[in-house]
């Protein structure tokens, strides 16, 4: 097994061992299929439209939970001392545990695959749309997970870690919705660029766009680019 | 593994931690880090290991900088943090298989299989981390850092918090290391040292106030002997004769074993052998002489010298520190 591996392994056993991420799994899936089917039969579309049009909203929950444990736990159970003396590069490191996070991710989002499963034993699904909702899904979520790694890697408190990613997620989130597009002014061709929303709006159509492709995964880099930063900067003189 | 440490410096803002550390450490030395809480051994434990980088000044492993080829480096040493953190989650054997893989051990099951037998763990390998006893914790830490036979080990206070038995145990498996390998140990306990290291390093305030080996350490940075006798007379005129001796600096009355006894521990220069002055003593008046010997426990008076008082710098070895030119900030 290689070095980067084995952290990978550590880290999704970890994750499948931590009940807080447990919890907001099952509340994303509970709310999710709840919110999802009462609606659902007032529309009589076999779509799971309205599903990936909230979905973005349940994961800003889910994906700080995910990732606030990432680095703050090392730091508080002081395991952290003992992963980076190990001989592994510390981009390995953080790659590795997004990695793991993502994976957790994958598994999290897969067991809401009920709700398609259910929606085409009802109806006609057109399963196209439904695979690209999931995959951009994903992305958007890592993207989230990236960044949720990078503040944990700030703080030794998984609260402040979850606290702060929801924080942020929500400002990124927010800034492309109409209202804040409509009192930005000048601003607003800036925020609708930026904003994780508006790049999430073709993916809840089913859609995907190389350009939001190339977004989320900048976001990815730009975050996991700032996590090794923050832990090579200890070895700054 | 030779390291050389050159005139280290580490500031934490405005507080200076480590103020110009320079020592060696040469292949196949247990040396023993020894200082009060809060003197900068855990911070020089950090940088040791690459954990932390200096402020200033530098640590050459095998005459290269130690963060100039981090990686590589940290593949020879093994390390036991302070406090000993471990994953809870884990299992025994889950967690060395993790440390194997990532420090690229090359026969792990064969590897892992040997430090657990030496650690002690056989019948524990299959249990969670979280439910073992610190004890037992301890060992799976310094399981950990012996995997792929690390040229240097480096143990902060390996034994904080054991019962006395697991303390001897652990001290004999340092021994056992230090036999094969280097082993620097950090420590504020005096026996810890007197028991496993064959150099002693006493640090204070961020700075070396005295090394050699323990022998020398006392003996020298002493200046003094430390003589306890026994002598059934009279307290007051036992302790006014003894006084009365050449070369006594000091005269300590303990508590007498028994009535009719005279029980003192007195401190005499090292250059004059008191030891004959105070049989000749009891000779004269008539007191048997019950017991006489040269107390070995000094290196307590030593410590609480050397790190009580302004740091003045006593040296015992033959090999002195060396001193290089402060390096600029970079």
């Amino acid at each position: 097994m290689s070095p980067a591996l084995s952290v990978y392994t550590k880290e999704l056993r970890g994750q499948f061992f931590s009940l807080t991420a447990y919890v907001f799994t099952v509340v994303f899936l509970v709310t999710s299929n709840w919110l999802f089917f009462q609606s659902f039969f007032l529309f009589n579309q076999a779509s799971l439209r309205t599903y990936f049009d909230l979905l973005p909203w349940y994961l800003l929950l889910l994906v700080p939970a995910v990732s606030m444990r990432t680095w703050a736990e090392e730091k508080r159970q002081g395991t952290a001392e003992l992963l980076l003396t190990l001989p592994i590069p510390e981009w390995q490191v953080v790659v590795a545990k997004f990695a793991a996070n993502a994976t957790f991710l994958a598994a999290a989002l897969a067991f809401s695959l009920t709700l398609p499963i259910s929606v085409a034993r009802l109806g006609d699904l057109d399963w196209g749309p439904v695979i690209g909702g999931y995959l951009g899904a994903w992305l958007f979520g890592c993207a989230y997970l990236a960044m949720g790694q990078w503040i944990s890697g700030l703080t030794s408190n998984q609260i402040v870690a979850f606290l702060a990613t929801i924080a942020a997620s929500f400002a990124l989130l927010v800034s492309g919705i109409s209202i804040t597009l409509a009192s930005a002014g000048p601003l607003a061709d800036v925020l609708y660029r930026l904003s994780t929303y508006t790049h999430f709006q073709s993916v809840a159509k089913g859609v995907l766009d190389l350009r939001d492709i190339v977004y989320f995964l900048s976001l990815i880099g730009l975050f996991l680019y700032l996590n090794v930063y923050t832990l090579i900067r200890r070895h700054w003189r | 593994m030779d390291i050389e440490v050159k005139n280290l410096r580490k500031n934490f803002g405005q507080t200076a931690v480590l103020n110009g550390l320079n020592f060696r450490v040469a292949s196949g030395e247990i040396l023993g880090f020894l200082g009060p809480n809060g003197a900068g051994k855990t911070t020089t434990m950090r940088v040791l290991t690459g954990f932390l980088a200096p402020t200033s000044g530098q640590v050459l492993v095998d005459g290269r900088d130690l963060l100039d080829q981090s990686v590589d480096v940290r593949q020879k040493i093994g390390y036991l943090p302070e406090n000993n953190p471990l994953y809870p989650e884990l299992r025994v054997f889950e967690y060395l298989r993790f440390s194997a893989a990532a420090k690229q051990v090359a026969q792990p099951d064969q590897e892992i299989r040997k430090v657990v037998a030496g650690c002690g763990l056989r019948d524990r390998v299959g249990q969670g981390i979280g439910t073992l006893s610190k004890g037992l914790r301890q060992r799976v830490g310094l399981a950990a850092a012996l995997l792929g036979n690390p040229e240097l080990v480096v143990l902060d206070e390996p034994t904080s918090g054991l019962d006395p038995n697991q303390i001897v145990e652990i001290r004999h498996l340092i021994r056992d290391i230090g036999k094969t390998r280097t082993v620097i140990l950090s420590t504020h306990i005096l026996q810890e040292v007197q028991a496993s290291c064959t150099r002693v390093l006493i640090i204070n305030r961020g700075q070396i106030v005295g090394q050699g080996t323990t022998a020398e350490l006392t003996t020298q940075a002493a200046g003094r002997r430390r003589v306890e006798a026994i002598i059934a007379g009279p307290e007051d005129a036992v302790c006014a004769a003894l006084q009365q001796l050449p070369g006594v600096a000091s005269l300590e009355q303990q508590v007498a074993p028994a009535a009719g006894e005279t029980a003192v521990a007195l401190e005499a220069e090292k250059t004059r052998d008191v030891r004959r002055d105070i049989f000749e003593l009891c000779v004269e008046r008539h007191w048997p002489l019950l017991e006489l010997k040269v107390s070995a426990v000094s290196l307590e008076d030593v410590f609480h010298r050397l790190t009580t008082e302004q740091p003045q710098s006593v040296t015992a070895t033959t090999a002195t520190p060396v001193t290089v030119p402060a390096i600029p900030h970079s």
